[in-house]
């Protein structure tokens, strides 16, 4: 269906990620947040408290990540797209709350802009080092899918992408920002809203004798309710049955936590999205997201202005992690240049998934600044003597 | 004829004593025989003063007992015939 | 199955539980269920919408209510039930939302999304059922643990002061403050049936034995024996300043209605700093959009 254009500020702006990030929420169809300020997130719920009242929603600003990251649930229950944004601290924070909705099956969006860590870091300077957390932060089996803009526009265009994942798997997408990419002012097209495709809420249609919670009819996402609709259904983070209700069996659990895996993994194709650029011909890829991969693309430039037959693949989705992609390259690749704002995170995917059929050089960076396109392109260099 | 009448789901009790200690007319005691899971459920000594107050209803944290007066179970089963028995 | 007997009379309760998953897990004696049962006769008495109430419990033995009530309900993390509820409010405005959470759970873990609903004055009604122990871990002090009991984290007994909740929640600002005991049950159902009638933050305590653990341990004899002990020593002072109630081991309890007072609740408060800061611009606080979904209920 089509954007509601009551959200939907067309035209080209001159602002931020993290304002883009806002204005692609409310094009999604968010009409509920609930934040806690963190640097540099917090410019994302400015914004939407500014904005949400005259566009037909609410935002609540909460005592603390732990309230946001349920309230915002209480509100996709109460029929509302909803979200919140954070950054490491508050990240951390939120890790029950996201295995929560991962087991709840709650549609929502969690928007981290990264920031130099551990603990406090660095508030006001880019690292990319919570990738692994997304994936893995929450204890238990689940799935999340996570996003990584490396632009103001795609900061716009990519978190209505968020939210219409989101709503098709019923799962919490992790948008992985970074303070670079929301804190650097570009110009951001935002289109009409009849251009504007969005996923609705997966309403149940049946009626109230009929619906089971969590029962599924072979697509493995099961359909919605919210409170007031008179369905008088159970929601619980145990594991729980078909009907919603607690079963703590190892039956139970295994039918449940492997179909909540199996949703994500078994649509990987359509989830994963990158960008290529000249893999036709390249003996070694750089592998990169977020602001870094601006970075890489001037390295994998200059690589090619001096004969080194070098190409890009840019992960769009972080998670799934595009395992295929990566190993199809590996067999006919000499090696991987992987750049990260960290001391080694997505580079150890890439590894993974390259099975040794291709070496992996990984480019690391404490935080706090990004790389220089010079270390890319050493690091390039070397690898293409293998 | 007593006010009220008592009904007990013998399988829910788990014998805490509520029920028999705070029935305001002394109706209730523990009886003898078990439950399948072991408890002594409660069963009616004096049904003749019941009045129907459901306070055992009301205290029972088992959801196995419950009283209503002799007025409304009339009413009730008129009701019951009227919508064709279905609750 | 609704009607477990074969006469033609049904309790008052069942109605409001999801029958086929009875019985319920809770111990002889422990009272979570009689205040289930008040609950359900104040739904009845307050002729409460069922289709638009919608029960958000935390984690524990009184978090387990939200299983077992045939209502749209969550059982949602620890301590976080508040701010679960906060955001179901938010979204839809027309839903009556009910916390049914335990004293662990609302005022240890739980203690910062308490004051500040309170503060805010959140349209919540929230029933802390305070067994005084956190018993669904195996009777661990809690911060309502009186001064002397013996938990398994204080074997020794203990040594801190207990929060006085009443005292907690008005202080923060609730417009609506009660206690009883599970004996009190008429009170109970009646203070349940008040806080439906009001617009705001309402905390309704509810004292009820733990048998198996806080009685067990502390040598206070068995569910009835507790029943009894509150009757005993329970005494009813409507309007006592929240300060003056505090628990003790084995004391007084102090029991009524403390607070009902009114003030604005925070959607009302919001809705009208927007109108008169945006006017016509202000498009209210749910969504315009057409509604995205059907859905064919009931």
């Amino acid at each position: 269906m089509k954007a509601d254009p009551h959200g939907v500020l067309t035209g080209t702006h001159f602002i931020d990620g993290d304002h883009a990030c806002c204005e692609g929420a409310l094009a999604a169809g968010a009409r509920f947040a609930a934040g806690y300020p963190i640097t540099p997130s917090t410019e994302v719920v400015e914004r939407f408290a500014a904005r949400v009242p005259t566009v037909g929603g609410s935002f609540i600003q909460m005592e603390d990540e732990l309230a946001a990251s349920i309230a915002l649930q209480g509100g996709v229950w109460g029929g509302a797209k909803a979200f919140t944004v954070t950054s490491g601290p508050g990240f951390s924070l939120m890790m029950e709350h996201i295995g929560y909705a991962a087991m709840t099956e709650t549609p929502c969006v969690f928007v981290d802009v990264q920031r130099g860590g551990p603990s406090t870091g660095l508030p006001t300077l880019p690292a990319q080092a919570d990738m692994m957390q997304a994936r893995w932060g929450s204890h238990g089996d689940y799935e999340i899918i996570a996003l990584c803009p490396n632009s103001p526009q795609e900061c716009f265009d990519l978190t209505i992408k968020a939210f219409n994942l989101a709503e098709e798997f019923r799962v919490p997408v992790m948008f992985m920002m970074d303070e670079v990419v929301g804190h650097m002012t570009e110009k951001v097209v935002i289109p009409r809203a009849d251009e504007i495709e969005v996923v609705p809420r997966k309403h149940t249609k049946k009626s109230v004798e009929n619906y089971l919670p969590y029962g599924t009819n072979g697509d493995m996402v099961p359909e919605m309710a919210h409170a007031g609709e008179g369905y008088k259904f159970h929601v619980t983070g145990l594991t729980h049955d078909e009907r919603g209700y607690p079963n703590m069996t190892p039956q139970t659990q295994d039918k449940l936590v492997r179909r909540l895996q199996n949703k994500i993994r078994s649509a990987e194709d359509r989830i994963c999205l990158f960008e290529e650029d000249r893999l036709e011909d390249a003996d070694v890829v750089v592998v990169s997201y977020g602001i870094t991969s601006r970075v890489a693309q001037r390295a994998i430039d200059m690589g090619r202005s001096r004969g080194l037959k070098v190409g890009k693949l840019r992960l769009i989705t972080a998670w799934p992690f595009p395992e295929k992609k990566i190993a199809e390259l590996a067999g006919r690749v000499k090696a991987f240049v992987v750049p990260e704002l960290n001391l080694g995170q997505m580079v150890r995917e890439v590894e993974r998934a390259a099975a040794g059929k291709a070496k992996t050089f990984a480019v690391s960076h404490a935080g706090g600044g990004v790389h220089n396109p010079e270390e890319i392109l050493n690091a390039i260099v070397e690898a293409n003597r293998c | 004829m007593a006010k009220g009448r008592v009904s007990i789901v013998v399988e829910r009790c788990k014998a805490c004593g509520f029920c028999v200690e705070f029935c305001p007319t002394h109706v209730l005691a523990l009886s003898s025989a078990f439950n399948s899971k072991g408890y002594h459920p409660p069963h009616v000594v004096h049904p003749e003063k019941c009045s129907g107050c459901d306070l055992c209803g009301m205290y029972c944290p088992d959801f196995a007992i419950y009283g209503t007066k002799a007025a409304d179970a009339k009413k009730e089963a008129a009701a019951q015939k009227a919508t064709g028995g279905e609750k | 199955m609704l009607n477990v007997l074969d006469d033609d009379t049904m309790n008052p309760v069942e109605p409001f539980l999801r029958s086929d998953r009875m019985p319920h897990i809770w111990c002889p004696g422990c009272g979570i269920g009689t205040t289930v049962n008040c609950f359900t006769r104040a739904l009845i008495e307050s002729k409460v919408d069922l289709e638009s109430l919608a029960l958000v419990s935390g984690i524990g033995c009184t978090g387990r209510v939200a299983g077992y009530v045939k209502l749209d309900s969550f059982h949602t993390t620890h301590g976080r039930a508040i701010p679960f509820a906060t955001g179901l409010k938010m979204a839809n405005p027309n839903l009556n939302v009910v916390v049914y959470s335990g004293d662990g759970d609302l005022s240890a873990i739980g203690g910062n999304h308490l004051i500040h609903a309170a503060r805010r004055n959140i349209d919540l009604k929230v029933i802390c059922v305070n067994n005084l122990i956190y018993a669904m871990t195996g009777g661990q002090t809690a911060p309502t643990t009186p001064g002397h009991a013996t938990t398994s984290t204080n074997p020794y007994g203990t040594f801190e002061p207990a929060f006085n909740l009443p005292a907690l929640v008005d202080a923060a600002g609730a417009v609506y403050v009660a206690r009883w005991t599970t004996f009190h049950v008429r009170q109970l159902a009646r203070s349940i049936s008040e806080a439906f009638a009001k617009k705001g933050f309402s905390f309704i305590e509810v004292i009820s034995p733990c048998p198996t653990l806080y009685q067990r341990r502390n040598k206070m004899g068995d569910g009835l024996d507790t029943m009894k002990y509150y009757k005993e020593k329970s005494k009813v002072k409507n309007g006592a300043p929240t300060g003056e109630v505090g628990l003790t081991l084995n004391g007084e309890i102090a029991v009524g209605k403390f607070v009902d007072r009114d003030r604005p609740d925070y959607q009302t408060m919001m809705r009208a700093q927007y109108v008169e800061t945006l006017g016509d611009r202000y498009l209210g606080d749910t969504s315009n959009a057409e509604v995205e979904t059907e859905c064919v209920c009931g």
